[in-house]
């Protein structure tokens, strides 16, 4: 396969099992770094608990999986594998709701974990220029002040965009951004992932078809836990195996 | 800016001005039963001294219950425990104070000890002569329990019912070891016939005057410790914890760290709560571990307003003032009354009676702003790409 020490994530003969039901079949996937990859496949198809094998939210029962070529995932936590960089947004989009929209921003920031210096220490200039900036990004400057549970659904997957992009990672994992999104939230979200990916390697699952066009990267179909298909959307859509499996539904 | 500058630096108006008023009470209520004469419409008779003295450290309970479940999500039903345990750790104390005047007249053994044909001190029973070693043992006892109990509750990601039940189980295992006499606490009595603490008579009006006021002091502690953590970055991450969990993960957080400092501070609240509590009302047993203790606090908790700093208070003063007139006047209905109001709050006022006016007072505020919003938007409207609201 690909050489390990250009990719990003590595995923090899990976199979995970719940009581028996294999979720994920013998899996191997590698995004070279800076790549920008859509994930697409029917509900099921194991794209969720991939994500999860990778954010050490899940342990896989076989199988490798590398982070930048190197460090092996299987033998750290989530809050290990998050600080290695590697971010996150949920498919049910998860926000602090209870806190500010500047809160829920400010706590996903790069910067310390410990608990005595959360107790003790002052948010700085250098961190409140941030925060506008990404407000400014994710167009949520106007809603700073609100608390995250005020707003709409599309501006929450939104502002847990924002949360990644605090976050700073190396790479992000983002599970379906445009649910529930208008058409035209959704190609600003596509927009932004473009504009991220600049900068970042970030795997994107997603449904809708219209936004994967609009992303314009390499297309991954997972079926019943491995990969089905891969290549150019074209080249996967027209793919036979991929037809069968959505229309055979 | 300003108010930002307060809320982030020091503490808010609203909690200056609570404890402002916890500290007069320390004042005005020991003044009004000392220094004014029993037939004065404004005497405050002692027994009511030690009443209120005792609400307050309720009150302080409900506070600490409030940092952890109002704050951080973990429902406590244990939290009766960490009372009892700093309420044991004073009692040991002001047993050892009785000396020789003890009904045995042993100089050393209080009398339960006599009576159970003990010889000599058991060694957990060594230094509670000294008030300051006491004291160190009413936090250290709870902090320590409430420690080592989270320690392996939140590592192994133990949460909602089942850590409710764990807690409750513990208090319930503690209730049992106390009431064997083999303990050395007394057993089924418990420790009690104190005669006097720090020197000063424990009957005295003075000393029960300068109790309310200590725990008015302690609450009030209570309140600036408890507003101070929860208003700092680290009281963010206590509400992320409550609201997203395994989101806090995700970003690189240990929320079982978060926790254990939350519980552990609280616990030492409520055994500094449980040291004043003894001397005010003259006994420990092990009826204070009892699991309803400690789901009575949640009821407080809840009715007065869980996630805010007044609420517990509020509901923890209220709702004692209320048994206490009900169990005067309709004793058998007390229980009734209390389940009742649970269920009434919990279905119409599910933030409380101090959350409920809270959310009023920043609805009206809302309302006030949108309207100057609107008076200014007609210099033109700013689009929002995202749109959809
Ligand atoms: N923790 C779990 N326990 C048991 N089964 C699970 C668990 N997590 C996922 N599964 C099962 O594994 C399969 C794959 O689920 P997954 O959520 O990864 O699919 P998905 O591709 O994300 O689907 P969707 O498009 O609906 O989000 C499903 O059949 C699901 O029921
Ligand atoms: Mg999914």
């Amino acid at each position: 396969m690909t050489n390990r020490a250009d990719t990003i994530l590595y995923l090899d003969g990976v199979s995970v099992a719940f009581d028996g039901f294999k979720a994920i079949n013998n899996l191997s996937l590698v995004l070279k770094k800076g790549e920008m990859r859509a994930i697409i496949g029917p509900n099921g198809a194991g794209k969720t608990t991939m994500m999860d094998i990778v954010t050490g939210k899940t342990r896989p029962d076989d199988g490798s999986v590398y982070f930048d070529g190197t460090v092996d995932l299987t033998t750290h936590d989530e809050a290990e594998i998050a600080i290695l960089g590697i971010g996150r947004k949920f498919q049910k989009p998860t926000v602090f709701e209870s806190l500010t929209v500047e809160d829920n921003l400010a706590l996903a920031l790069s910067g310390s974990r410990r608990v005595f210096d959360k107790l003790f220490r002052k948010a700085g200039t250098e961190k409140d220029r941030r925060i506008r900036e990404i407000l400014e990004t994710i167009r949520l400057t106007h809603r700073r002040d609100w608390l995250a549970a005020r707003l709409s659904h599309g501006q929450k997957q939104w502002l847990e965009i924002g949360m990644l992009l605090g976050q700073d990672p190396k790479l992000l994992l983002v599970d379906e951004p445009v649910a529930g999104m208008t058409d035209a939230e959704t190609e600003e979200t596509a927009r932004l992932l473009r504009e991220i990916s600049a900068s970042h390697s970030v795997i994107v699952v997603e449904h809708d078809m219209h936004f994967v066009r609009e992303l314009g990267v390499k297309v991954t179909c997972l079926h019943e836990g491995s990969v089905l298909s891969e290549g150019s959307l074209d080249h996967v859509s027209s793919d036979p195996r991929v037809v069968e499996v959505y229309l055979g539904r | 800016m300003i108010s930002r500058y307060l809320f982030e630096n020091g503490l808010s108006p609203r909690i200056l001005a609570l404890v402002a008023v916890i500290l007069a009470a320390a004042i005005i209520l020991p003044a009004l039963n000392l220094a004014l004469p029993e037939s004065h419409p404004l005497h405050v008779p002692t027994y009511m001294i030690s009443l209120i003295g005792k609400y307050l450290t309720y009150a302080l309970l409900a506070l600490s219950l409030d940092l952890v479940w109002g704050f951080c999500g973990i429902l406590s039903l244990g939290h009766g425990a960490f009372f009892a345990l700093g309420g044991y750790a004073m009692g040991m104390y002001l047993m050892r104070q009785i000396g020789p005047r003890g009904v045995y007249g042993n100089p050393l053994l209080p009398d339960f000890m006599v009576f159970l044909n003990w010889k000599e001190l058991p060694w957990y029973w060594s230094g509670f002569d000294q008030f300051w070693f006491a004291a160190l043992m009413i936090v250290a006892v709870p902090g320590a329990l409430a420690f080592v109990f989270g320690w392996f509750a939140f590592r192994s990601r133990v949460t909602g019912v089942y850590l409710s039940i764990i807690t409750q189980a513990m208090t319930f295992a503690l209730m049992l070891a106390f009431f064997r006499n083999d303990m050395g606490f007394g057993g089924n009595n418990g420790l009690t016939d104190f005669k006097d603490i720090l020197g000063f008579d424990i009957q005295a009006d003075t000393t029960r005057a300068g109790l309310l006021a200590a725990s008015a002091v302690a609450l009030a502690l209570g309140v600036i410790v408890t507003a101070r953590i929860t208003g700092s970055s680290f009281g963010k991450l206590l509400i992320a914890v409550r609201d997203a969990e395994s989101r806090t993960r995700f970003l690189g957080y240990r929320p079982e760290m978060v926790k254990l400092f939350a519980f552990t501070t609280s616990a030492v609240m409520a055994g500094v709560a449980g040291a004043l509590y003894v001397p005010q009302v003259g006994i420990i047993n092990p009826g204070e571990f009892a699991p309803a203790n400690s789901i009575e606090v949640v009821v407080w908790t809840a009715i007065g307003g869980r996630g805010t700093i007044i609420g517990p208070i509020v509901g923890a003063l209220l709702v004692n003032a209320g048994k206490s007139w009900f169990t005067g006047a309709l004793p058998e209905l007390w229980l009734f009354a209390l389940g009742g109001l649970f269920v009434l709050v919990t279905l119409f006022l599910p933030k409380g009676i101090v959350g409920t006016l809270q959310e009023i007072a920043a609805s009206a505020s809302e309302r006030r702003k949108a309207r100057k919003a609107d008076a200014e938007a007609v210099d033109g409207e700013q689009a929002s790409p995202v749109g959809a609201e």
